[in-house]
């Protein structure tokens, strides 16, 4: 397991090198001036000379480079020039909404998605399961922010049971305005989960294992209970860990419709104010969140499953 | 499986197809077709009659600045379509030539495109077109350079996948000892196939594409107004939505789904069309 572990750590060290320079090269070497997009339409040559000198960007493009790379590793991201403030400290502030986020709706996305994959596995090319897959190409064509909208209309303004938006106060009324964020993309996850969680529960009903099972007299309950269940959990896993990144990018639609505070509002609110150093730090917070979802996912796939230490 | 239920599967997969296809001809026809469909100018206003529901004039409404919504939905299909079919080719070829690079020689090359390959699906596709939009500023050429950045990277795995299984072929092996050289047997032996997987992937990716160019019109990047895009009209449509004005914003977004409806219906037929051929 130790072995397993530092090999695939070593394999995220050129990945992670490779996200720096392409955030900074996103930033850095891409035609258009962040100056000029900052002072909009008529700036003087000499308030751009300054933002340039104030940036540092009338230095060597190389050495920009590694001021880049050594503000990295001691935590300094630069500030953010609307808010006044450390990029490393909006981060911290903004960070734990969107994570909260994103487990809760990658959890209801399992809690819709897990009964239906093995239904629809079970009964495998009859009716539900052609209902179900023309649902998921309907869910699958509906743009995120538009279940959000409809949530809203019929949870929040309807049937007045969640918030409109925003993040409240406490503790409790904080996780209470996630629950329907959280259901939108939770919803927004069940295509991508079923289809992949339908395949992974047939296998594992096709296998030699199960088909053993049946032949000591186990009955169907108990065999899509222990083996399908437990099969279609374990890969459930894996691919929620590929889905991170949708889940990212729903984090970040969703978090604009219900105004929630984390880090997709941070990048949107980045965007509309021309921050640059705000778009950069939050892309790179985006990415390295990816990656670390993606080593985790491996490690705890590694521990449930052995098999996948040696490959 | 046996013969009969297989010819059935078949039946029912190729039924979805077709199905598919149609939707898909009847959505591209009405959206070439536009000015022919509809005597409203798509961004005309007329003031005196905004936000009116279905009437003789406008059968299917108004919007807040009384323009037709029938029309706007017809030209924006127009804009949206044409974005996020235009915005798979560069991806597509640009891939799926690197992809069966990679998969014909290995190699260095193969190593650090794949490496490269990581790094991009490391951002989140939204974000990172989203972040690119910001960068290169508005406009249509934004979208399309920005989701060609990112896009390829799917159809280069898919492909080098593929390619890595042709080449272990005996047919290949015959071309290189026969001497035909390392291009010809990439573009006659390989690519003929491999491209199918990459075509059916592009399928989603236009799904994809219309999900991003609309998120991005949402959030008021990327096409610019007075240009009718659906995107656009579902967001202006939201404000209107606690007055009861559902329309404004639920005729565009039937409007994606269907046409998203019609591209996966596509995509899995044809998908089940080569699983059976196998």
């Amino acid at each position: 397991m130790i072995r397993f572990l530092v090999k695939r750590i070593a394999l995220l060290i050129p990945v992670v090198f490779g996200i720096i320079t392409a955030t900074f090269l996103l930033m850095h070497a891409t035609p258009g001036d962040p100056a000029l997009t900052y002072l909009g339409n008529h700036p003087t040559p000499a308030a751009i000379a300054a933002l340039h000198h104030q940036w540092g960007l009338d230095k060597p493009i190389i050495n920009q480079y590694f001021d880049f790379i050594g503000g990295l590793f001691t935590g300094d991201l630069g500030s953010s020039l609307f808010y006044n403030e450390t990029i490393l400290k909006l981060i911290a502030l903004k960070l734990p909404p969107t994570l909260m986020l994103m487990l809760m709706g990658s959890l209801f996305g399992v809690i819709f998605a897990l009964p239906l994959a093995i239904w629809t596995a079970i009964r495998k090319d009859k009716f539900i399961d052609h209902l179900v897959s023309l649902m998921n190409a309907v869910i699958l064509g509906m743009p995120i922010f538009f279940i959000g909208a409809m949530g809203i209309l019929f949870f929040a303004l309807k049937i007045p049971i969640f918030p409109v938006g925003g993040y409240g106060e406490s503790n409790l009324q904080h996780l209470w305005s996630l629950v329907l964020p959280s259901i939108t993309i939770g919803l927004g996850l069940v295509p991508l989960l079923v289809r992949s969680l339908r395949t992974s529960v047939i296998e594992s009903l096709d296998s030699e294992y199960v088909a053993f099972a049946r032949s000591k007299g186990l009955k169907n309950r108990a065999v899509w209970l222990k083996y399908a269940l437990r099969n279609g959990s374990i890969s459930g896993i894996s691919i929620l860990g590929i889905q991170v990144g949708y889940l990212a990018g729903g984090s970040l639609v969703i978090e604009n419709v219900f105004a929630i505070p984390g880090m997709g509002s941070f990048l949107m609110s980045g965007i509309l104010n021309r921050d640059f150093p705000v778009v950069q730090g939050a892309t790179l917070t985006f990415a390295m969140l990816v990656v670390l979802v993606y080593l985790m996912t491996d490690v705890a796939y590694a521990l449930l499953d052995p098999r996948a230490r040696f490959k | 499986m046996s013969t009969m239920t297989r010819i059935k599967k078949l039946h029912i997969n190729n039924f979805r197809l077709y199905l598919g296809i149609f939707i898909l001809l009847t959505v591209i026809a009405m959206a070439v077709f536009a000015s022919h469909l509809t005597k409203f100018d798509p961004i005309e206003q007329d003031l005196m009659n905004a936000l009116q529901g279905g009437t003789d004039k406008h059968f299917l409404g108004t919007d807040n600045l009384g323009r037709d919504i029938w029309s706007r939905l017809l030209y924006g299909g127009r804009t949206d379509l044409f974005l996020a079919t235009a915005a798979v080719l560069a991806p597509f070829i640009i891939g799926t030539i690197i992809g069966a690079i990679c998969g014909y020689f290995s190699g260095w090359i193969d190593t650090f495109v794949m490496r490269v390959a990581d790094v991009v699906v490391a951002f989140p596709f939204y974000v990172l077109v989203i972040s690119l939009v910001f960068i290169l500023g508005n406009g249509v050429s934004s979208i399309f350079i920005a989701i060609s950045l990112v896009s390829w990277v799917a159809y280069a795995r898919i492909v080098r996948g593929e390619t890595l299984i042709v080449r272990s072929k005996e047919f290949i092996e015959a071309a290189q000892t026969g001497g035909i050289s390392n291009r010809k047997i990439i573009t006659r032996h390989v690519l003929p196939n491999v491209i199918t997987q990459a075509v059916v992937y592009a399928m989603s990716d236009i799904v994809l594409n219309i999900g991003v160019i609309v998120t991005l019109s949402y959030f008021g990047l990327g096409i610019v107004p007075p240009t009718p895009d659906w995107g656009r009209m579902i967001s202006e449509g939201q404000q209107f939505l606690a007055g009861g004005y559902y329309y404004l914003t639920v005729l565009p977004a039937i409007a994606v789904i269907i046409t998203s409806l019609g591209l996966s219906f596509i995509g899995d037929g044809l998908a089940q069309l080569l699983r059976v051929k196998r």
